[in-house]
């Protein structure tokens, strides 16, 4: 599997992380270096093999379905980077 | 007071109860030794003022006579761990200015226990690095050096910092986590002790997330009972982590008794690599002539799918890291880019992720990206999850035929020089956690202990791997072992 500037981009794209075109050849190499490297996994048979859920087998614990926490508004908005009128602002999302 | 600084924990923790010091008295030696390290870049963000509250209390509390272990003892904290109203930036421009309303729990057990933060360490960005290269706030250095030669060395990582200010003795002992060796190759590279409990031994909650299913936080400290003291305080269940195991803690340092007679000692065959260094075998087969000699069998064993370990972790940590650090968008803390007329939000998520996060950061998210994309995600993603499987499967069968503990180098060379691997590509870096990786897999608590130096004067470590939820019979095999090397070698100070 080869990685050509195409995919690169469109990797970029779907991770949300802005590439500058001049960039992209050098994202396709890195991602071949390490993907060639992942390859050898197809060496193992896995026929039958269960894909791993979690490591240490146990039952999630539930716990009523109730509210516990809240009312900390100012707490949560108080590392955003703007915040107005008790909201978190983002520029203008539809037109 | 600089002697203060060099005790370790179990030592402060007598002298406290005694009356021969106060906390007061050792956290100012720490922030006196702190100020002078700059060199390092060990500390990134520093709290005297915090510190000295904490000591204080402390103080009042061994008068008391109510004194946990840890009561009194001034640490250092990975700059992983959320502190409330404390910088807490997991390295990253990404978080510049992020300053929680919350604690972590490891964190707040650690200060309920009256352990004193002097401030916190630097580490690889996000935790995804080998040498603490990757860091916002530049190298953190390694106290020791090659023989007179003064280049700088990595201090290993990601918990770089926190090796570098527990071997240079700014601190009496450092939080580190731990998601591929990131524990363990740091203490190796700075002839400290570091473990890696088992998964679900300390809540991940509040601790910035990297690769949620292989993240485990651990003590880092100047040997192994200061290890089994600091670990006790850090365990134990958590409703806020789901994962987190509902089990009891045993006192861990009840259980150094450095008696390992009949133990089984397992070595992998599958650890003999090719073009390992002559020293770093010659330090393994010590190991085993030390653990033999205390009366410990030691046995051939095989962990076949050895050699896959590396590539399935480097699909699921970066497919795990891609989804946990979504949550970096802009939005509701940290960096926000600088946007252009008429940008609407998809520009804000993509210019605030370019500038934020570093080039490892961002090479990682892709990857996991790609291998979670439609069309990929059977061929790398479930294919690593089958090979995890089988991985942990392998230490099952050692284990089932009564293996106590694997013994292993937990590291494939000695301390590197910062930029060395520069214009590596970076599969080379990873190989550095070719030991270590195996053993967060397969979710099993892991130990790296220091056992000699090499021809140039630099600390070697060995790991020992331990049983699932049997940290403290791992902790004394490693205690076995550290009375057998009796490694004391220190740093020459020269920062």
């Amino acid at each position: 599997m080869s990685i050509d500037i195409e995919t690169a981009a469109r990797v970029a794209k779907l991770a949300r992380i802005k590439v500058e075109q001049d960039q992209l050849p050098e994202l396709a190499h890195a991602f071949n270096d390490i993907l060639g490297f992942i390859e050898q996994l197809n060496e193992v048979d896995v026929d039958g093999v269960e894909p791993m859920v979690s490591v240490t087998p146990m039952r999630l614990k539930r716990r009523e379905d109730a509210v516990t926490d809240g009312g900390m508004q100012d707490r949560i908005l108080s590392n955003a980077p703007d915040a107005r009128e008790g909201f978190f602002a983002v520029p203008k999302v539809v037109e | 007071m600089s002697e203060l600084t060099k005790l370790k924990i179990a030592e402060a923790r007598d002298a406290l109860r005694k009356g021969e010091v106060t906390s007061l008295e050792l956290t100012e030696a720490c922030l006196t030794a702190i100020e002078g390290a700059g060199a390092l870049n060990a500390f990134v963000h520093k709290t005297p003022e915090i510190a000295r509250e904490q000591a204080a209390a402390a103080d009042a509390r061994i008068k008391s006579g109510d004194a946990p272990a840890l009561c009194g003892i001034p640490l250092g904290i990975k700059d992983l761990f959320c502190t409330k109203g404390v910088a807490s930036q997991a390295a990253s421009r990404i978080l510049e200015g992020f300053r929680p309303e919350y604690e972590s729990t490891v964190t707040s057990q650690l200060f309920d226990a009256g352990a004193v933060m002097l401030g916190k360490l630097n580490m690889d960005e996000f935790a995804m690095g080998s040498s603490n290269e990757t860091s916002t706030y530049g190298d953190a250095v390694n106290p020791w050096r090659r023989g007179n030669d003064d280049t700088a060395l990595t201090p290993g990582g990601s918990s770089g910092g926190s090796a570098s200010a527990v071997a240079a003795d700014l601190c009496l002992g450092a939080t580190g986590t731990d998601t591929g060796g990131s524990i363990r190759q740091p203490a190796a590279f700075t002839g400290i002790t570091g473990i890696k409990p088992t998964y679900g031994r300390c809540s991940r909650w509040g601790i910035v997330a990297f690769a949620s299913s292989l993240d485990q936080a651990g003590p880092m400290t100047k040997d192994v009972r200061d290890a089994a003291i600091m670990l006790q305080a850090m365990c134990g269940h958590d409703p806020k982590d789901s994962t987190s195991a509902d089990l009891a803690v045993p006192d861990f340092e009840v259980m150094l008794t450095g008696d390992i007679r009949g133990k089984k000692i397992g070595i992998p065959k599958e650890y003999h690599m090719d073009g390992m260094p002559a020293e770093i075998d010659a330090l393994w087969a010590e190991g085993r002539a030390m653990l033999r000699d205390a009366g410990a069998e030691i046995v051939d064993i095989s962990l076949p799918h050895t050699k896959y370990a590396l590539p399935a972790y480097y699909v699921i940590a970066p497919a795990e890291a891609s989804s946990n650090l979504a949550r970096y968008d802009g939005v509701r803390y940290g960096h926000r880019a600088k946007l252009s007329h008429g940008d609407g939000i998809t520009e804000m998520y993509e210019k605030t992720r370019a500038e934020g996060f570093g080039e490892e950061v961002k090479r990682r998210v892709m990857v996991g990206t790609y291998v979670l994309s439609a069309g990929f995600y059977d061929a790398y993603y479930n294919r690593a999850r089958k090979v995890r499987t089988l991985i942990k499967r392998d230490f099952e069968n050692a284990f089932d035929a009564g293996i106590d503990a694997i013994l292993t180098p937990a590291t494939p060379s000695a301390a590197f020089g910062l930029g060395e691997m520069q214009d590596a590509d970076p599969v080379k870096m990873y190989l550095n956690d070719v030991f270590t990786v195996t053993v967060n897999l397969a979710g099993l608590p892991g130990i790296a202990v220091p056992t000699g130096v090499d021809s140039q004067g630099l600390p070697l470590g060995l790991q020992l791997i331990g049983r699932p939820w049997e940290e403290g019979d791992l902790l004394n095999t490693a205690y076995a072992l550290e009375q057998a090397a009796g490694f004391v070698s220190k740093p020459a100070k020269w920062w």
